[in-house]
């Protein structure tokens, strides 16, 4: 069974279409990122996997109608988002009693031996802690839920750089095993990208490309092309083309890399460089 | 798939209606304050308690027992009114709350359905707060009368006149007055928690101020005020329908003057749950279907 089957999953606000036919096959296991513009419709497609937000056509997460079976699909799926914020009124002990109440896969002892890492005071008020404190608070709270889906949307934003970076080292290190799968939205895509099994680019309610990092590495390439060269490796067709410090930079879906080799240094873009490409090339 | 063992079986209902008390210490501090602030005044009035007993000796029995009974009804009253206060302002920001400080889409991320935490927010006027409620009124009576007991101690007067006209039913008809009173105002509760669930804000005057357009409209396009004395029996019925009928103009001391027949099988009080029941369905599926903005 897929984690995430989705066949035709559309959305609409009044009159702009925020999801257009989106088709998602998510394994087990896989740390799938999903990028995309502004509105490109990314938050609709995690709030429609989280069973927040109706929707039409197909969507099965972990065999569940998210929709209909939100309160169950729950027990194995966990959340953190930038606007799913903890009540400011709650202490930390507070909500680790509740959570660990309602919740029938949390583990306390994990999520208080994260804490423990922390300088996060149990009697505090989560208004009383900084942002990257609440964070830290959230991600406890996640990593001790023996979840089998865990849905991030922008879960870093606002967090300074060496918080975000403890933040992903904590998530694979300490929670990420080959059971679990992870969906990931962010900004910051190239601090993400070494995470990655996977990419899904969204663009417009439609996905615009979607493929294993393998793939992107054996497919893209991105050449710093020779001055002399410039107009041979344009005739090799690149999906995108740009001028850093006087030099061409050509990216080529598909091409072969020997050939590329002969008019420049070559080397595998980043999922930044690819996003620029393919969300660019129809704009 | 590996619940541990230390993970304990999940008890959602119990844990939100905790939660609700985390957040609303109102709930219970309120009408604490009140039942402190009475006992400070009860308090200092004790200083002139020894002459007033004395002065009692020359009314008849019956005027005795109203004046013995004056400190106890109002202690009861002034806590179960502001419990009564207190759980309108925490209906009106129930199922608000969440949504304006977006934390609900935290409590969605738990495995919580709706319909439980629209009950456990609705338990809180509904049992929490009219038991808190009862507990201080009763606890505070006993307080008055170990007071008044000692003080007429010290002063060297029997307190037997005090006891033996003491209407010891009074924490009955207590207790019934305040479980009609709940189930009469079901609606109330139910049409707040609505309105705090639907309205983005300004909670109060969506709840209050279409029923007042309702009532203003009727009178001026038909001249009559069937909706207002709707509304007016909705506030008052309760006196009305579950107690005997004189009852609304005297004290009520003694279980004889309760009619909990008459409660039960007025079209009111069943109109009214039916009501408030279709507020509360209506809730769970707002909750359900409010889409993150």
């Amino acid at each position: 069974m897929a984690t995430i089957e989705a066949r035709g999953l559309r959305k609409a606000f009044g009159t702009s279409i925020a999801l257009d036919g989106v088709d998602l096959h998510v394994e087990e296991g896989r740390v799938v990122g999903l990028v995309g513009p502004n509105g490109a419709g990314k938050t609709t497609a995690l709030n429609a996997i989280l069973g927040l937000t109706p929707y039409q056509g197909e969507l099965k997460v972990l065999g569940r109608d998210p929709w209909t079976e939100r309160d169950h699909l729950m027990r194995d799926v966990a959340f953190i988002s930038d606007v799913a914020v903890l009540p400011r009124w709650i202490r930390v002990s507070q909500v680790l009693d509740y959570v660990g109440g309602v919740h029938p896969r949390f583990d306390r002892a994990k999520a208080e031996a994260f804490l423990a890492k922390t300088t996060i005071n149990r009697a505090s008020k989560v208004k009383e802690l900084s942002k990257g404190m609440v964070a830290q608070l959230h991600l406890a709270l996640v990593m001790a839920i023996d979840a089998r889906l865990l849905v991030l949307d922008e879960p870093t934003l606002g967090l300074d750089i060496l918080y975000r970076k403890q933040f992903y080292d904590s998530l694979l290190n300490d929670y990420f095993d080959r059971s679990r799968t992870i969906m990931v939205t962010t900004h910051q895509v190239e601090e993400i990208q070494d995470v990655l099994t996977d990419i899904l680019f969204i663009d417009r309610g439609r996905i615009v490309l979607g493929c294993s990092m393998e793939e992107v590495e054996s497919r893209y390439a991105q050449v710093m092309v020779h001055p002399d060269n410039v107009a041979a490796a344009r005739a090799l067709g690149p999906i995108h083309e740009r001028q850093v410090f006087g030099r061409s930079i050509l990216l080529f879906d598909g091409a072969d890399r020997p050939q590329l080799a002969a008019l420049g240094d070559v080397r595998t873009p980043g999922i930044a460089d690819v996003f620029v490409a393919v969300m660019g090339a129809d704009r | 798939m590996n619940p541990s063992s230390n993970v304990p079986e999940p008890r959602p209902m119990y844990w939100s209606v905790r939660r609700e008390l985390w957040e609303n210490r109102s709930v219970y501090i309120a009408p604490l304050v009140v039942a402190a602030v009475y006992l400070l005044g009860f308090l200092i009035s004790t200083m002139t308690l020894p002459r007033r007993m004395n002065a009692l000796a020359v009314f008849g029995p019956v005027s005795q027992q109203m004046v013995v009974f004056m400190p106890y009804s109002i202690a009861a009253s002034m806590v179960l009114l502001t419990g009564f206060i207190v759980g309108v302002f925490y209906c009106l920001d129930a199922l608000n709350g969440e949504r304006r400080d977006r934390s609900i889409l935290f409590w969605k991320s738990l495995p919580v359905s709706d319909l439980t935490t629209v009950l456990s927010k609705a338990s809180i006027p509904f049992a929490v707060q009219p038991l808190v409620s009862f507990a201080v009124a009763l606890a505070t009576q006993l307080a008055v009368l170990l007071l008044s007991t000692l003080v007429l101690l010290v002063n060297g007067i029997n307190p037997a006149t005090l006891w033996a006209r003491l209407p010891f039913q009074m924490s009955l008809v207590m207790l019934y007055g305040l479980t009609v009173h709940v189930l009469w105002f079901a609606p109330i509760f139910g049409w707040l928690l609505l309105v705090s669930g639907w309205a983005r804000r300004a909670t109060f005057l969506w709840a209050a101020l279409p029923l007042f357009a309702i009532a203003q409209g009727e009178q001026i396009a038909f001249g009559t005020s069937h909706f207002a004395s709707m509304l007016r029996y909705r506030l008052e019925g309760a006196m009305v329908e579950a107690f005997t009928d004189h009852a609304a103009k005297v004290r009520i001391l003694r279980p004889s003057q309760l009619d909990p027949v008459g409660f039960l099988s007025s079209p009111g009080l069943w109109i009214g749950l039916v009501f408030a029941a279709a507020c509360l369905a209506a809730a769970v599926r707002l909750r359900r279907s409010r889409e993150p903005a």
